[in-house]
């Protein structure tokens, strides 16, 4: 049961030292609901706003042991745990509450891990405000469980638990298959087909793999460290990764489909998009790809990297979701004066997750709200040097649900500033889309699938953001895990598969 | 790993690496390039592949050291791996089919317009290489170039070849007549200058732009230049464009972004190196390094006495 040296109870008394597989219970007997209601959420240990502004540790600091236990004492153990229909994975929530309840460390990490492929990543970036915890019966009456950070500390348990619990040894299908881009939906495509004993291959264009999670996401959201011990799972499990591979220039799709049994298609939605105003090609003008590439992938806040980064004193960012919070806090950690967020629409329509514009508030960043830019300003030798802006305010709602922003005529203002960073959305990269004629794709560029993921080129799936356009990881690692099982399916001769939504609705309900 | 098979110094800042990467060296086309980054922490480098041996595998690098990534790339010796080796990115040169074509190189750009005269010759058009640099020691890839056709070498002091800059040699062979393309490859204003040669003789010209890039895949943007009015990137629409209509000021200023970063790095890296061999302090007057104009004077002289070694 464990390989450590200190002898592990069955059962044990509150307090006493343990192995550290099984843990103790919060409470020494077993607690009514209504004992259970009484509790209250644990907050989330996290680094004083003011230190961490000015470093890139990561700020949420993670659930002790006592705090943990204490939570998933919280949880009712539902009979219809609507909150498993919240998680686009299907993570059997209550199951490993209650294994981590019970003090079965191994249980539960074994749980989640069936589950849930990058479960240290959704543990901290994954929006449970309106997915899990959303759904949780007790957010009806004071607040949700804590199941990102349940679901945080049991990975982390497991991540430095490697030995443990013990992968079931697969038998070869025979079967490969080529997974094109190494982000969320990839990734987690490969670790549900490498258990099903495919031979599987990533491809990556990048010197390294992890896509959006080691470019894109902050150190101080998301460790690379972390993604690293992810992805070395993944390979420790058998899948192999071919970095520097650009699809559509150093293999073709075609090449692919000739190499391998089935491909599956997770490339994101890889461009930037600008605003379209004068002046954006001024020096100091950024996209949000370049700035966070430069910073997380090539560790341009770190001495010790020869790539450079600029480090404005006052820095405009331009957006409202995850990566234009995550770029205005980047800018304030290189040691910005004034980091300022311009969104056009109101406090309660950014798109960001709840958490994060919490931290980024906590942090000093400025918000100019409702604020539209018109027009970069440069100097005499075209650095940027201010933006231009319009006052915006909020109309009838739009086709998104969203209030639409009007401009309020006569508002315009500059807003001076000597960095400015544009992340107002992404959209689908032609590189390999436009290498493979056949391949249908819908106006914007998105690849068209069917109801199970497969494109129309047999044998050739598609998921993630190059499907339904940039959203969230946790989004794209529901494609994945979708998508992988539509490909063993093509693999085994059985496609289309049967609904997996339904076989995981009813074996969720049986335990 | 991509292992570096050979190496010369062609020139007192411009260094050929050979290196491993068979996938490339199989598929590459004129025009193309890769990004090489060297070692976790270097910097990710767009280079144009000069040229490539299928049958060993290799591809070749020419390589000009303005800076403390470029320099510890041509410091690599035989025997010696590069991490990661991109590509082939960027789509290959659109090479006429016929005619006569001028090649226009200035400095490590004369090797860059090497596999597009081959190419060029390949296709059974008359190549004409128009090639120069400061001085005759600046000068590169002339006998590689004239298995492509005629060479006509320009050198600024007039120490060979003929005296002048590439664009007075050019205007003569478009004087001539007959001159169907024109490819030009090397420093910003040289480009920019060719490009106003040609313009009145309405001669298509195409210029290679070498914009800081990360990915090479039209991800980060940053290679975003003006063509036409229009935002293109160099790394997926180019590298090549239609010389008469890019925005040369806009380039070279966005290739300005960082420079007094590299300054700085590139000074800090010299001053390590120095001190590494006991040969100078480590520290410089403080803040020194903070003025770009003693940098950018310190990196000149630490430059030239490199170049200086380099030759002996």
């Amino acid at each position: 049961m464990t390989d450590q040296s200190t002898p592990t109870p069955e059962t044990g008394d509150p307090g006493a030292s343990h192995g550290d597989s099984t843990f103790t219970p919060a409470f020494d007997h077993p607690l009514s609901p209504k004992e259970r209601m009484t509790i209250d959420r644990s907050h989330m240990p996290e680094q004083d706003a003011l230190l961490r502004a000015a470093n890139f540790r990561e700020v949420n600091l993670g659930y002790s042991q006592q705090l943990a236990m204490l939570e998933a004492e919280r949880c009712l153990q539902c009979k219809n745990p609507v909150c498993i229909d919240g998680c686009p994975v299907r993570v059997n929530i209550p199951l490993f509450i209650e294994r981590l309840r019970v003090g079965d460390m191994d249980g539960a990490a074994a749980s989640l891990l069936d589950d849930n492929a990058l479960p240290c990543v959704t543990g901290r970036v994954c929006p449970q405000e309106i997915q899990c915890e959303g759904r949780c019966v007790r957010a009806k009456k004071g607040a949700s469980v804590a199941i990102g950070a349940l679901e945080r500390f049991v990975a982390d348990w497991a991540m430095e638990h490697p030995d443990r619990p013990k992968a079931a040894a697969v038998t070869s299908s025979g079967r490969s298959v080529a997974i094109v881009g190494s982000g969320p939906a990839g990734l987690t495509a490969a670790g549900e087909l490498v258990k099903k004993g495919h031979d599987v291959t990533v491809f990556e264009a990048f010197h390294a793999a992890g896509g959006v999670l080691i470019y894109g996401i902050p150190e101080f959201r998301l460790p690379k460290d972390i993604v690293q011990q992810e992805v070395d799972r993944l390979v420790a499990s058998g899948v192999k990764i071919e970095t520097n591979a650009i699809i559509g220039r150093t293999y073709t799709l075609r090449e692919l489909r000739e190499r391998f049994d089935a491909v599956f298609l997770a490339v994101g939605a890889g461009l930037p998009v600008f605003m379209n105003v004068p002046g954006e090609n001024y020096k100091g003008v950024y996209s949000a790809n370049e700035y966070l590439t430069r910073v997380n992938l090539m560790g341009a806040w770190n001495a010790e990297s020869d790539t450079p980064v600029l480090r404005g004193h006052r820095v405009v960012v331009v957006g409202g979701g995850n990566v234009a919070i995550d770029s205005v806090r980047t800018a304030k950690r290189l040691g910005a004066d004034e980091a300022t967020l311009v969104y056009r629409r109101g406090m309660a329509e950014l798109p960001a997750r709840v958490e994060e514009v919490h931290h980024a508030e906590q942090e000093g960043i400025h918000f100019e709200l409702q604020v539209a830019p018109l027009e970069v300003i440069g100097d005499e030798n075209r650095w940027v040097s201010g933006i231009r802006s319009i006052r915006m305010e909020l109309g009838e709602p739009d086709a998104s649900g969203r209030r639409r922003p009007i401009p309020i005529e006569g508002s315009e203002f500059v807003i001076d500033c000597d960095m400015v960073v544009v992340a107002i959305g992404t959209r689908s990269n032609p590189l390999l889309t436009a290498s493979e004629p056949d391949l249908a794709l819908n106006q914007a560029g998105y690849i068209v699938t069917d109801e199970h993921g497969m494109s129309s080129l047999p044998g050739v799936f598609a998921g993630g953001d190059i499907v339904r356009g940039a959203a969230t990881v946790i989004l794209a690692m529901g494609d994945g895990k979708r998508a992988a099982g539509s490909v063993d399916a093509w693999l085994r001769g059985e496609y289309p598969p049967v609904d997996e939504t339904l076989v995981a609705a009813s074996s969720a309900a049986g335990n | 790993m991509h292992t570096v098979i050979d190496r010369a110094q062609l020139s007192p800042n411009v260094t050929r690496l050979v290196i491993e990467a068979p996938r490339i060296a199989e598929i590459r086309k004129p025009g193309q390039f890769v990004i090489v980054h060297r070692a976790p922490g270097a910097e990710r480098i767009p280079l144009t592949i000069a040229d490539a041996d299928p049958d060993r595998g290799t591809i070749t690098l020419v390589i000009q050291a303005v800076g403390k990534s470029t320099e510890d790339l041509v410091a690599l010796q035989p025997g010696d791996a590069i991490a990661d080796v991109a590509g082939p990115l960027g789509k290959a040169t659109d090479l006429i089919d016929h005619g006569r074509a001028v090649c226009v190189g200035g400095g490590v750009g004369t090797a860059v317009v090497y596999p597009i005269a081959l190419g060029l010759a390949a296709r059974g058009v008359e190549v004409i290489s128009v090639i120069g640099g400061r001085s005759k020691e600046w000068v590169i890839f002339e006998d590689e170039l004239r298995r492509a056709g005629e060479v006509i070498t320009c050198t600024d002091d007039g120490s060979y070849g003929r005296p002048g800059f590439v664009t007075d040699a050019l205007r003569d062979v478009i004087e001539a007549g007959g001159v169907d393309a024109v490819y030009a490859v090397g420093p910003v204003p040289m480009m920019r200058a060719v490009a106003e040669v040609t313009r009145p003789y309405g001669v298509p010209t195409f210029a290679s732009l070498n914009a800081i890039m990360l990915d090479g895949t039209g991800m980060c943007g940053g290679c975003r230049v003006a063509v036409g009015g229009k935002t293109l990137y160099a790394c997926v629409d180019g590298p090549e464009f239609d010389a008469h209509q890019v925005d040369f000021r806009q380039l070279a200023d966005r290739l300005g972004t960082y420079r007094d970063f590299e300054a700085h790095a590139t000074e800090l890296a010299h001053r390590r190196r120095a001190a590494a061999q006991e040969e100078a302090p480590l520290h410089a007057p403080e803040g020194s390094c903070l003025i770009p104009g003693l940098a950018a004077t310190a990196e000149r002289q630490e430059a030239a006495a490199a170049a200086g070694d380099r030759r002996e």
